[in-house]
């Protein structure tokens, strides 16, 4: 690895060789990792062979896993207890710091905010829009999604361009407006509009760029389990009589609840750990701030390990209830097996 | 079948084109509604790219619908500046260079424990197995300043130092790897939900015949699970090819090694609102996942769902 490092890295090489080098290395690398440890297998004694098979299988993934997230989470619960420079024993105070400073109680407010409503709007619009085409023709129905689906293929920076154009503001007297909400809000007759700057619904404002990047995937993995719906089971109560509404409501819903909870906990995580849209659009400011903007901002921008580390504790904690719904869910599913 | 619900499809073949053109009005116009809100800011995005700088400072970008075939309106300007001038074709290399790689390791290391956690036996299958889940929920931002002491000057806990170190930063392999890691726990979630929902009937007679464990993943297991393969591919391609945080930490500002997001904030840093370049760029950046997610989209729903609809 290290050979290979210093060989991709050499200034001198022709930049389209190394990148073709470069890929070739990772992707044939892993094949032959596993490959080999095989072949070592076989060779051992026949009563070891099939005891640590199942260790080479899963051994490189738990070797990652263990460096790249176990390793991490431990040792910053550790700096969690230590001072801004992670040299002395600090206690709690970093927390009782937390919990009591105006600033970063309102990063918690807002960050409940997100977490209940950008997955109530993400999973309410998606399952509505999933209904609503799957009443149209394949083709009208697939196009219709795609549109949807398009921003999750745009990164948090790219979106945070797409929207300047949405929330940008000019002051009245200061040339015409190039935001689209302003254009729509001055063309009605009123005076601009400094979006972001409206304390507290800059919030939902923002909230809305997350809501438009994760309808999408709400969106394409509900539709995938309408469509899963038995057509017998819908037809047997449209011959009795029940209209589309009581449908949905008494037969496709109940159906699809455990694909919505999967869905709706995704969603829940990736909003916990939003920061991009925070960070590139506001900088947190103006009332704006989010648990994981502010625990970048400590670790990078203030240099405060300690605090830094403290708010990583706190998204992590947060998390570990939904986390634990998962796990049960995942019981009674082996369990069924 | 019943004869009452053959009989239903007949009125239906008669009626005019005009009126299945208005059949099921509220439904087409509530997601014709719904499809242009969602593509609005994109189009504004896309029209603004193509024109002239000093337009765009002046006036909406919704004003170009009033003179759309007046040639000065557009200009491919924007594009040839980015393309061209601004080294982004080095920066799409490298960024190809990190996310071939980054997209691979973590699927083929995902599909070896996801194999193993399905069917084969060893002590702590469920445990561990939770464990990875649990992992899904420890936060990216959290393991950086971790990772890039461990890369700079080898591992510690509780100061006993347990990895080497090994120089990696701005390192291809360091954001490999890194990758790699923050992907797996949902790579190995999603592929041994798939993979376990396959036919026991299919292992055992492989068994029977005498396959190995090896010949079982690669031959049958691999095969078989495309879709979802497919499905994580798109996921993961995305993740890193529209990832700035990670390349920023472990590849470094250097502009060699730079990638497509890197390029793209340094153009917000450096220029303050020249939008004329950030839009180019933004929609450059755009293309190739585009691509493939349309390339790939026909895997993308069997792939996630196969678990949860059979639970």
């Amino acid at each position: 690895m290290v050979w290979s490092a210093g060989f991709i890295t050499d200034p001198e090489a022709n930049r389209g060789l190394v990148v073709i080098a470069a890929i070739a290395l990772g992707v044939v690398g892993v094949a032959l990792l596993f490959k080999g440890m095989d072949f070592v297998v076989d060779r051992l004694p026949a009563h070891l062979r099939e005891r640590v098979r199942p260790w080479i299988f899963v051994g490189p993934a738990l070797l990652m896993l263990g460096v790249y997230l176990v390793y991490p989470a431990v040792n910053t619960t550790v700096l969690s207890f230590k001072g801004r420079n992670s040299q002395e024993w600090v206690g709690l105070s970093n927390f009782t710091e937390i919990f009591t400073d105006t600033e970063s109680l309102v990063s918690l407010r807002n960050s409940l905010l997100w977490v209940i409503i950008v997955p109530l709007f993400a999973v309410a619009i998606g399952l509505t829009f999933a209904t609503l085409a799957d009443k149209l023709g394949r083709r009208a129905e697939n196009a219709a999604k795609s549109i949807i689906f398009m921003p999750m293929a745009i990164s948090m920076v790219g979106a945070s361009i797409v929207w300047l154009f949405v929330y940008s503001f000019r002051p009245p007297g200061f040339g015409s407006q190039i935001g689209v909400l302003n254009g729509l809000w001055t063309g009605l007759g009123n005076n601009p509009v400094a979006w972001l700057l409206q304390e507290p619904w800059n919030n939902l404002y923002l909230m809305i760029i997350l809501i438009w990047l994760q309808t999408g995937f709400a969106m394409v993995i509900l539709s995938a389990a309408i469509k899963a719906v038995p057509e017998e089971i819908i037809e047997a109560a449209r011959i009795d009589g029940a209209t589309d509404w009581q449908i949905f409501w008494r037969v496709t819903f109940p159906t699809i609840a455990s694909t919505v909870v999967v869905v709706t906990t995704t969603i829940i995580i990736t909003v916990w750990k939003v920061f991009d849209i925070v960070f590139v659009m506001t900088g947190g400011n103006f009332g704006t701030a989010v648990v994981a903007e502010r625990m970048v901002t400590e670790f990078f921008t203030f240099r405060n390990n300690g605090h830094g580390a403290a708010f990583a504790v706190i998204l992590f904690v947060a998390v570990i209830p939904v986390m634990a719904v998962n796990v049960r869910q995942f019981r009674i599913q082996e369990e069924r097996r | 079948m019943t004869a009452a619900t053959e009989a239903v499809p007949r009125p239906k073949a008669r009626r005019s084109f005009l009126r299945r053109a208005f059949d099921r009005w509220p439904v087409k116009l509530a997601v014709a509604i719904i499809v242009v809100i969602w593509l609005i800011p994109t189009l504004g995005l896309f029209i603004t790219s193509l024109r002239p700088e000093s337009d765009i400072q002046t006036t909406g970008w919704w004003t170009t619908l009033g003179h759309l075939w007046k040639p000065s309106t557009w200009t491919f300007a924007n594009y040839d500046f980015v393309l061209f001038r601004r080294g982004f074709s080095n920066a799409f290399l490298n960024t190809l260079a990190v996310t071939i790689p980054a997209t691979v390791i973590p699927i083929t290391v995902a599909a070896f424990a996801a194999y193993a956690f399905a069917w084969m036996k060893f002590k702590g299958r469920q445990i561990l197995f939770v464990v990875v889940v649990g992992l899904l929920v420890v936060p990216l931002q959290m393991a950086l300043i971790p990772i890039l002491r461990l890369y700079t000057s080898g591992g510690h806990l509780f100061g006993i130092p347990i990895i080497p170190d090994l120089n990696l930063t701005g390192t291809f392999p360091a954001i490999w790897l890194a990758h790699t890691g923050f992907g797996l726990p949902l790579a190995v979630y999603l592929l041994r939900n798939y993979i376990g929902g396959l036919p026991s009937s299919l292992f055992e007679s492989a068994r029977i015949d005498g396959a190995t464990h090896f010949q079982i993943f690669t031959r049958l297991v691999v095969p078989l699970s495309v879709p979802v393969l497919a499905s994580f591919a798109i996921f993961q391609f995305l993740w890193v090819w529209n990832d700035y945080l990670v390349a920023l930490i472990f590849l470094g500002a250097e502009p060699r090694v730079q990638v497509i997001t890197q390029a793209i904030a340094l153009l917000v840093g450096d220029r303050g609102e020249q939008f004329h370049m950030l839009t180019a760029a933004a929609f450059v950046s755009m293309v190739l996942p585009l691509t493939v997610f349309f390339a790939l989209q026909r895997f993308f729903v069997r792939g996630l769902t196969a678990g949860s609809v059979k639970g």
